[in-house]
């Protein structure tokens, strides 16, 4: 590709992209990914989008954004500033400015920057010109839309669609920054808009204009170049944490011969789970869209009773609307995922921000005792293992799974090593048909599980239900001693689960005294917040939880040898208050709420806080 | 229901179980109970494709007393749990079971949407209009003025008109019958049962110990010669042991001598569904049984069923490994 401007190579970039929710920035930031992803970058994306569908245009509360972060060797998340912003309008430049990297490269719409868009953010006149922030950052100011009219003259678009195209100009655009594959790009908009011929043209057209733009205009000087990242032999895809999700729970079904059946209630940020599985129904699992949360678990548990792997997908106040139907599930001892996809709380809270906040709900929202395991992903590619983790426990030992995710993992992409089949782990089932000596409550010995008989099956036809039953016969039974057997024994059962955990993953300087522990989504920031310090020689080991009930056996001993516990979550200090009930061990609590991940610096500058304190 | 196997002989004990039914003495359930093991005796069908699924109630007990599958569950909402069961296993024969609690207080909204979407189940839903269990609150199909342990100075509820809050939700098959009555309940729960769809069967049922002879006026062994109307398709809709009728003029029922009816019973006539659900004694002369509404629909576990075949027609082969390969694969070496 023949271009007047400098070729720079460079390990990392982090571009963030921002407009109006119409803007089109979600499906543009995409786009870049999955170019960076098959250019062989390692890749992590973090969306950031409003509540609203249609926020007012042009107001600060209507910007999305979308922060994609590529790079020549391994990250672990989208990084904590942007070097490049794109900003559609004033509103996106306004809320994003103040983040981007002092020397960082602004792209902005100037088009957009009109009195009355100005206006309605509170600038008295466009900040383009500011010579504080020209002295701060390299502003690029570009007439979007007149570049855009050009490109689409004589083809008899409205003014409405033209600027509809806008993010197809700033993609071109991007692309010949990268020195991204532009022909594989027009053939996804060929695809993509196969129905719709004219917008493929259109689009088209201002993609090619866009990324002309860059080689003709001479405005940036030099473009960049970030090499493919040396990363372990397969095949890799990039991938959403949703939709990852989803191929777990449908992988597991497969290995397990199962039908599986997910009923769900559309909730953000955990609808895509609904919509990706509902493309599913020739692998045997099938969508219940519900009438509410409680008949989508209602359905899962009849789909499980059924035989099939009942599954939900919800978020925090959805779970807390299952409450009482997973206690019906724990005392009658049948398989079930509920997959939770954190956001911000309490009530309807952040619902597209993120947050770790529904931790002790996952693990003591129902009523009576009723224990269940709880385990977390910590990043987008993590959640098929987690899925396929979570049913294979299920199964194993009829018990309902509730799986945590949150809106950073499920929304967020990176590139996903597939699998080796050979190597996925085998679903054991225990569906019984043999009449002779079947009692309801009868169980494994190691694995305490009870056996799952199917209606239908003949000669074995009980009751079961959320009263109390005798704990052979599965009977009703008010008897005193029997319930708290039945009380003891489904908790040990819970317990049990232990024995198909691996050990934490322990990682960093192992000697120190400083040790970092953390579950979910926070993974990437504390894995790269414990490289950076001891980078700097502070001795970090950091302590990654897969299982949050039961805790690994191995939790106490590492907890023990480490003279600072620094436990980082993004709610009040959830898991901290479990550690310390759980170890009687005096852990630090770092805590977040503003419905955003980590930055690598806050996490850092905690740990530096921390031993500056302590060795004070 | 179509039938695919043998038919098979059972008689009404083989659904019995040997647990003590333990409902008080003199209540209705009994006898819904009694009615409901007589008739799968009558149809053929093995033990262990039944399965009755229950909310919270009195009512709600009644799967422990059937020698079949069954799922005690939380209140109200059997409706999803049923819906899950036949989704995952549509050729089982699921029977909720139910009360006016259950299914139109805390249940209403599963109870709505399991009607629209009518899914192949028989829905008992015996009303008792009491609050039965907590012993004895006004429940929501209680008559407004009721006093109860909650209302002393009588309930200002207004009360849900089952049938037409079942209709109204789409219901393709909506018929009442009463628990003294075996042989007509028998002829209900037949045609019930052999409905392709979400057929509801409202149940008039004596709590004897909370709210005793609520429908003795209509419907006591005295009162229904004179007072109810038995609906059999092609037959005027004779009360008053013949000497009375129900006739359909301008859209609502009229109560005319027998001889000056002209309208027979049409099960799938809507217009004259709705108008039969209004009537409501005292407010009307007589008071509609039987089966006042049935329409053809498509059943969801039958629609279900079609949409996985389709899927599976033309989605690609299902294997884990092209699960994985979706989208953009890239190796590296
Ligand atoms: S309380 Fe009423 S409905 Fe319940 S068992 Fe007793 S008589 Fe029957």
């Amino acid at each position: 590709m023949g271009t007047n401007a400098n070729v720079k190579s460079v390990e990392r970039v982090v571009v963030r992209l921002a407009g109006d929710s119409g803007d089109g920035m979600q499906l543009t930031g995409n786009e870049l990914t999955r170019a960076s992803a098959l250019a062989g970058n390692d890749v992590a994306t973090f969306p950031d989008y409003p509540a609203e569908i249609r926020a007012p245009a042009g107001t600060l509360a209507g910007v999305s954004g979308f922060q994609l972060h590529f790079a020549s060797q391994d990250i672990f998340t989208p990084g904590d500033e942007p070097d490049v912003l794109v900003a559609m309008n004033p509103a996106a430049f306004k809320k994003n400015i103040g983040d981007l990297k002092p020397g960082g490269l602004a792209i902005v719409n100037q088009s957009a920057f009109i009195k009355n868009n100005l206006r309605k953010v509170g600038y008295d006149e466009s900040p383009l010109e500011d010579p504080v922030l020209n002295e701060r950052f390299r502003i690029v100011p570009i007439e979007m839309n007149a570049q855009v009219e050009r490109a689409l003259e004589n083809e008899g678009l409205s003014t409405k669609e033209i600027g509809r195209s806008k993010n197809f100009w700033a993609l071109g655009l991007l692309y010949w920054l990268y020195g991204r594959n532009a022909d594989k790009q027009l053939k996804w908009i060929d695809e993509k808009f196969a129905n719709k011929k004219k917008f493929a043209e259109s689009n088209k057209k201002v993609f090619l204009a866009g990324h002309a733009f860059g080689e003709t205009a001479e405005l940036f000087g030099e473009s960049y170049r970030v090499e493919a990242a040396t990363t372990d032999p397969g095949h890799y895809r990039n991938i959403m944490g949703n939709q990852a999700l989803v191929t777990g729970l449908v992988a597991a079904a497969q290995k397990s011969g199962l039908e599986m059946v997910l009923g769900s209630y559309p909730i953000t940020p955990a609808s895509d789970i609904l919509h990706a599985m509902s493309r599913f129904r020739h692998y045997g699992c099938s969508t219940v869209q519900a009438e509410d949360e409680i008949a989508a678990i209602g359905v899962a548990i009849g789909a499980s009773y059924g035989g099939a792997i009942g599954v939900c997908s919800t978020s925090g106040p959805g779970l807390a609307l299952k409450g009482e139907a997973l206690g019906l599930a724990h005392i009658v001892e049948l398989p079930l995922v509920v997959v939770n996809v954190q956001r911000g709380g309490p009530s309807t809270g952040l619902p597209t921000k993120t947050e770790q906040s529904d931790l002790l709900q996952a693990l003591f929202g129902r009523n009576g005792d009723a224990p269940l395991p709880v385990l977390a992903a910590k990043s987008p590619a993590d959640c098929f293992d987690a899925a396929y983790e979570a049913v294979r426990i299920a199964t194993k030992y009829m018990t309902p799974v509730i799986l945590m995710s949150d809106g950073y993992v499920a929304n967020g992409s990176e590139p996903w090593r597939l699998p080796d089949l050979q190597k996925l782990k085998a679903i054991e089932v225990n569906v019984r048909v043999e009449p002779e000596g079947y009692e309801v409550y009868q169980r494994d010995e190691t694995t305490l599980a009870r056996d799952w008989v199917i209606p239908g099956t003949p000669g074995m036809e009980h009751r079961v239900g959320g009263l109390e039953k005798d704990s052979l016969s599965g009977e009703v039974s008010y008897v005193p001693e029997n319930h708290a057997e039945m009380c003891r024994v489904r908790a040990e059962k819970v317990r049990g689960v232990q024995a198909e955990i691996d050990a934490p993953e322990l990682y960093g300087d192992l000697d120190g005294d400083t040790l970092i522990v953390g579950w979910g989504g926070t993974f990437g920031a504390l894995r790269q917040a414990c490289d950076d310090a001891n980078e700097e020689g502070l001795g970090v080991a950091h302590c990654h939880l897969r299982w949050i009930h039961p805790f690994a056996p191995q939790l106490d001993a590492i907890l023990k040898r480490y003279r600072n516990v620094l436990v980082c979550e993004l709610n009040s200090g959830q898991l901290a208050f479990l550690l310390r009930a759980t170890f009687l061990k005096d852990v630090k609590s770092f805590t977040k709420v503003e419905g955003q991940p980590f930055r690598i610096r806050e996490v850092l500058a905690e740990i530096q806080k921390l031993q500056g304190s302590s060795n004070a | 229901m179509p039938e695919t196997q043998p038919l098979v002989t059972l008689k009404k004990k083989d659904f019995q179980t040997d647990n003590d039914v333990r409902w008080c003495p003199g209540c209705g359930d009994y006898a819904i109970l009694a009615t409901v093991q007589k008739y799968l005796a009558t149809t053929g069908k093995k033990k262990e494709d039944f399965v009755f699924v229950s909310g919270i109630g009195c009512a709600a007990r009644f799967p422990y007393y059937m020698n079949t599958y069954g799922f005690h569950t939380i209140h109200g909402r059997a409706p999803s749990i049923a819906t899950g069961l036949k989704v995952a296993k549509p050729e089982l024969d699921v029977w909720i079971i139910s009360g006016d609690g259950d299914s139109l207080s805390i249940g209403g909204n599963h109870l709505l949407h399991i009607l629209r979407r009518n899914l192949n189940v028989v829905i008992l839903l015996f009303n008792n209009q009491i609050y039965g269990l907590t012993k004895g609150q006004y429940s929501p199909s209680s008559e407004q003025g009721k006093v109860t342990k909650s209302t002393p100075r009588g309930s200002i509820d207004h009360p849900v008109n089952p049938a037409a809050f079942a209709l109204g939700a789409g219901a393709s098959f909506y018929a009442r019958t009463i628990d003294t009555h075996a042989k007509h309940m028998l002829e209900v729960l037949k045609a019930a049962h052999e409905h392709e769809g979400t057929a509801l069967v409202e149940i008039l049922q004596n709590c004897v110990v909370f709210n005793n002879a609520a429908f003795d006026d209509y419907a006591s062994r005295t009162t229904r010669d004179e007072r109810a109307v038995f609906c059999q398709p092609g037959q005027p809709l004779g009360f008053a042991k013949g000497e009375r009728a129900l006739d359909f003029r301008k859209g609502r029922f009229k109560a005319v001598a027998h001889e000056d009816a002209t309208y027979v019973h049409e099960p799938s006539n809507a217009a004259a569904a709705y108008a039969l659900a209004q009537l409501r004694y005292p407010v009307a002369d007589a008071v509609p049984m039987g089966v006042l509404y049935q329409e053809q629909r498509a059943t969801y576990d039958g629609l279900f069923v079609q949409d996985t075949k389709d899927a599976k027609s033309a989605g690609k082969e299902p294997t884990l490994h092209n699960l994985l390969h979706r989208g953009d694969v890239w190796e590296v070496k």
